[in-house]
């Protein structure tokens, strides 16, 4: 042995993610026959020659596996320092013993492993969490990012953004260097800062609205999020800022949720008499209409009718009266009532909804229709009314009344023409509210008329 | 037209999108954008580009093309009879949207889906217009995934698997009295005969691709479903049956499971109360042992209890281990690669790293703890050079001291 091989050899890469110069240095290392302990990768003061060695005479080519070089180009873009001579000494017992690197369980292979998982994670947490900001420069619209990478592996993701990106212009700043884009070539530039990059961009508030959105509060799973999004890469990301809030408010969004599926009757009784629902209805405040200062119409006619009316909702008379159908709409449906033989004093009149919702249009107020929620609400009611009249026949009169007896949406037209037979053995009919009638025209009215007329003589006829 | 400003819609047809639980990207075709006019990429991995509070990725712009719908599903926030707000985007609309996110690199690309409007058909064509528009008006590149109308036309459920790397038919629910309760506009057997069809049109692009490079792609990242969790009665049991079935019928990639949970005017049919997040969790679980471990559907569902139902408190593969405790200990050092899957605590990554191992050395415990999380929790299952569980396996005890100890979640952001 010459001397300056017992002294050892420092070797220093020029880029502190250069593989190729590793790997050619590793390479002459061994061949020069230098065991681990001889070489210094780092930087720190070593006594002995620098630069690659000459081989001894006698030295054969080393070989190492394919997956040897895939772990240590990895491993080697770890910010750990002694990363260098970790691999060597991986590679120096490879010498001896090939089959190694498969021993998951030996401790040096795991170490290494671990440092070529964490650059292999921050490669992807990098192509995951670049955020570009629009820029104008000389040439037109260029998209710039500001990201701090964990470890050296700018170089080794500039394929990843140049194979997505390669129409845009765009450039990526690190502190360890920049990337820049132009459409056809990539340039590596010198390390930036922050305040080099945009600070803004027009579609980012649009984004944060979608991040706010598509966040679901009645799951809150804080620790999921932290685990994949460590708060380290929050600072350069612009939805992140929402985070805190939108916990916050979690709980509470939940809450209301709750609230509003809630049963809004857990504390009624089920009404013993007409009279009591009549009273009850006065005081109901759980939906809007009810709240919109009206005054309630009840249902009216005899406790033992066999035919039960449902219309859709009280009017601006009714309201005024007090009483139902005896506005406009009911003079038509009494009209034909009494065509058909069906009469008023013996069927009960009532509506899906018992209060009047409307919409104020200067001195007039003018009907609007119910939603579902609010007819599904006050079905409390209407079934309450249908418990204690118990009638044979119930006829719907369009497509709330529909709705207030079933408890679902359904099409008038494919319930019409047939009766159909309720829990409790009722059966229903189904036909169009005569405020219908009163709002088409000439001939179709005529029409309409005739099948209104005809359904009425159909429900006179199972009485 | 909808007048809104388009952030005023965003926001409400990305709310009325969340409940669906696929965010997924991967496992499409490989591309890039070079040489082209337009822009993105795909790789093998898809990638998570933002996570929110609720702990799920965010990697795709998933929104509707509208929330108006002429269905009455009663666990849907969209259904005809709710009082949200309504709002509609236009394709074009869509297209642009995705785009100006996907340059700023914050998705991987597109996953649509719309409430029914007009017709199935109808809605059907505006969702493939709003791929069409993508990829062949912006030669987009990146990764879209489409929700199928399982009563549209045949035609049109090939187009959108034409464009798109997935496309997606939601079974709903479990069971079909379930679905036909809580979704009465919807049909199991068309729902099936949908899948059946896009199985076999994914089959053949696969097997045309294979003879010609040139061949069309036809969702090359296959298909997947979702089966909402608690809304009906079904039990775990059936959930899981129903999965394998769906797994081995039509060749799905993924069935995701979604743990019904609170929407905003919630019909009365619901049940009010959500079932545990744990639940969907469970099953999750019980899913990857049947595609990555080797069980069979009945065997994970050997590990329920005797309500149907798998224990909240242990995971299933445990639960397994605990009932058939006659399958262990297994010795780490001889057992075939499905034993040691078979083992509490021990992966899928931690088994083949541990055959490897021990080609070179006598696997002792110390090894174990360096390729495995805990090896506590192995103990009762394994035999190792230097270790026998002696009466561990068979005290009655043994669940008490696997069970994780509850633990509350940090509250991160209390004052």
């Amino acid at each position: 042995m010459t001397p300056a091989l017992a002294l050892g050899r420092f070797i220093a890469l020029e880029r502190p993610d250069d593989f190729e110069a590793w790997r050619d240095a590793a390479r002459a290392c061994l061949m020069a026959g230098l065991t681990p302990d001889a070489v210094s990768w780092a930087g720190d003061l070593f006594a002995g020659e620098s630069g690659a060695p000459p081989p001894l005479s006698d030295a054969s080519q080393p070989r190492v596996s394919r997956a040897f070089l895939q772990l240590a180009q990895m491993a080697i873009l770890h910010s750990e320092p002694q990363r260098f001579e970790l691999l060597y000494r991986l590679l120096w017992r490879l010498q001896r013993d090939t089959r190694l690197l498969q021993d998951r369980a030996d401790p040096q292979i795991r170490r290494i492993e671990a440092l070529a998982r964490e650059v292999r994670r921050d490669i992807h947490k990098m192509r995951a969490f670049v955020r570009f900001r629009t820029a104008e420069d000389a040439e037109g619209e260029r998209f710039v990012a500001w990201f701090e990478p964990e470890h050296h592996i700018l170089r080794r993701n500039a394929a990843f953004f140049v194979n997505r990106f390669a129409t845009m212009r765009w450039s990526i700043l690190t502190p360890r260097g920049s990337l820049h884009w132009d459409g056809e070539t990539l340039q590596e530039g010198p390390p930036a800062q922050r305040g080099d990059a945009p600070q803004d961009d027009p579609a980012e508030a649009l984004w944060r609205d979608y991040y706010a959105s598509t966040f679901n509060p009645a799951r809150l799973k804080i620790g999921a999020m932290l685990k994949e999004m460590p708060r380290k890469y929050w600072k350069n990301m612009p939805e992140t800022a929402l985070i805190p809030q939108l916990v916050a408010g979690a709980r509470a969004r939940e809450l209301a949720m709750v609230d509003a599926g809630a049963d809004l009757f857990a504390d009624e009784q089920r009404p013993a008499s007409l009279g009591a629902i009549a009273d009850a209805l006065q005081a109901c405040r759980r939906c809007p209409i009810g709240c919109n200062g009206t005054r309630a119409v009840a249902g009216e006619g005899p406790r033992n009718a066999a035919l039960m009316i449902v219309g859709e909702q009280p009017g601006d008379v009714e309201e005024s009266e007090g009483r139902p159908f005896v506005g406009p709409a009911g003079r038509v449906l009494m009209e034909h009532l009494e065509h058909a033989g069906i009469d008023r004093a013996r069927t009960y009149v009532t509506n899906a909804v018992k209060h009047f919702k409307f919409e104020q249009r200067g001195k007039r107020r003018l009907h609007k229709t119910p939603t579902a929620k609010e007819i599904d609400i006050c079905r409390f009611w209407l079934d309450g009314e249908r418990g204690l009249v118990k009638p044979k026949l119930i006829l719907a009169l369009g497509a709330s009344a529909v709705r207030g007896v079933l408890g679902k949406t359904a099409s008038l037209e494919a319930l019409r023409d047939t009766p159909h037979t309720l829990d409790g053995g009722a059966e229903l009919w189904v036909t169009n509210h005569p405020s219908y009638l009163l709002r088409l025209q000439d001939g179709q009215r005529h029409e309409a008329e005739q099948r209104f007329a005809a359904d009425l003589a159909r429900v006179a006829k199972r009485l | 037209m909808d007048r809104h400003a388009i952030a005023y819609r965003l926001k409400i047809l990305a709310d009325a999108a969340k409940y669906d639980a696929s965010c997924a990207s991967s496992g499409t075709a490989k591309r890039n954008s070079k040489g082209g006019k337009g822009i993105g990429s795909t790789e093998g991995m898809g990638i998570c580009h933002a996570y929110a509070p609720d702990g799920r990725c965010i990697s795709l712009l998933k929104i509707l093309l509208t929330n108006h719908c002429i269905f009455d599903c009663h666990y849907c926030i969209n259904r005809k009879s709710s009082n949200v707000e309504r709002a509609r985007f236009t394709p074009q609309e869509v297209a642009d949207l995705t785009l100006s996110f996907y340059r700023r690199n914050y998705i991987e690309g597109l996953f649509l889906s719309s409430g029914i409007v007009k017709g199935s058909n109808h809605t059907m064509e505006q969702l493939v217009e709003t791929a069409r528009i993508l990829r062949e008006e912006y030669d987009f590149r990146g990764y879209i995934h489409l929700k199928a109308i399982p009563e549209a036309d045949r035609e049109l459920l090939d187009a959108a698997g034409r464009l798109a790397d997935r496309v997606s038919i939601n079974v709903e629910l479990p069971t079909e009295t379930g679905l036909s309760r809580l979704a009465p506009d919807k049909s199991a057997p068309q729902i099936e005969q949908a899948m059946g069809g896009l199985k076999q049109a994914i089959a053949e692009a696969q097997d045309a691709k294979k003879r010609f490079r040139s061949a069309p792609h036809f969702a090359p990242a296959g298909q997947s479903t979702q089966m909402i969790v608690g809304a009906d009665g079904a039990s775990d049991v059936a959930i899981i049956g129903r999965a394998s079935g769906l797994y081995r019928l039509h060749g799905l990639r993924r069935v995701y499971y979604s743990a019904f949970s609170p929407i905003p005017d919630a019909s009365a049919v619901l049940p009010l109360k959500r079932p545990p997040l744990i639940r969907e969790h469970r099953l999750y679980q019980s899913d990857w042992l049947i595609r990555f471990y080797g069980y069979g559907a009945e065997e994970v569902q050997g590990a329920a209890e005797a309500d149907g139902m798998l224990p909240l408190d242990i995971d299933p593969k445990l639960a397994w281990a605990l009932r058939f405790r006659d399958r262990f200990p297994v010795d780490v050092n001889r057992a075939p690669r499905e034993a040691l899957l078979r083992v509490p605590g021990l992966g899928v990554k931690a088994v083949d790293a541990l055959l490897a191992a021990r080609r070179h050395r006598t696997v002792r415990l110390e090894d174990l703890a360096r390729l495995t999380v805990s090896v506590a929790k192995l103990r009762p299952f394994i035999v190792a050079a230097d270790w026998r569980p002696t009466a561990l396996t068979d005290r009655a005890d043994l669940k008490a001291l696997l069970s994780p100890s509850s633990q509350e979640q940090l509250e991160l952001f209390a004052a």
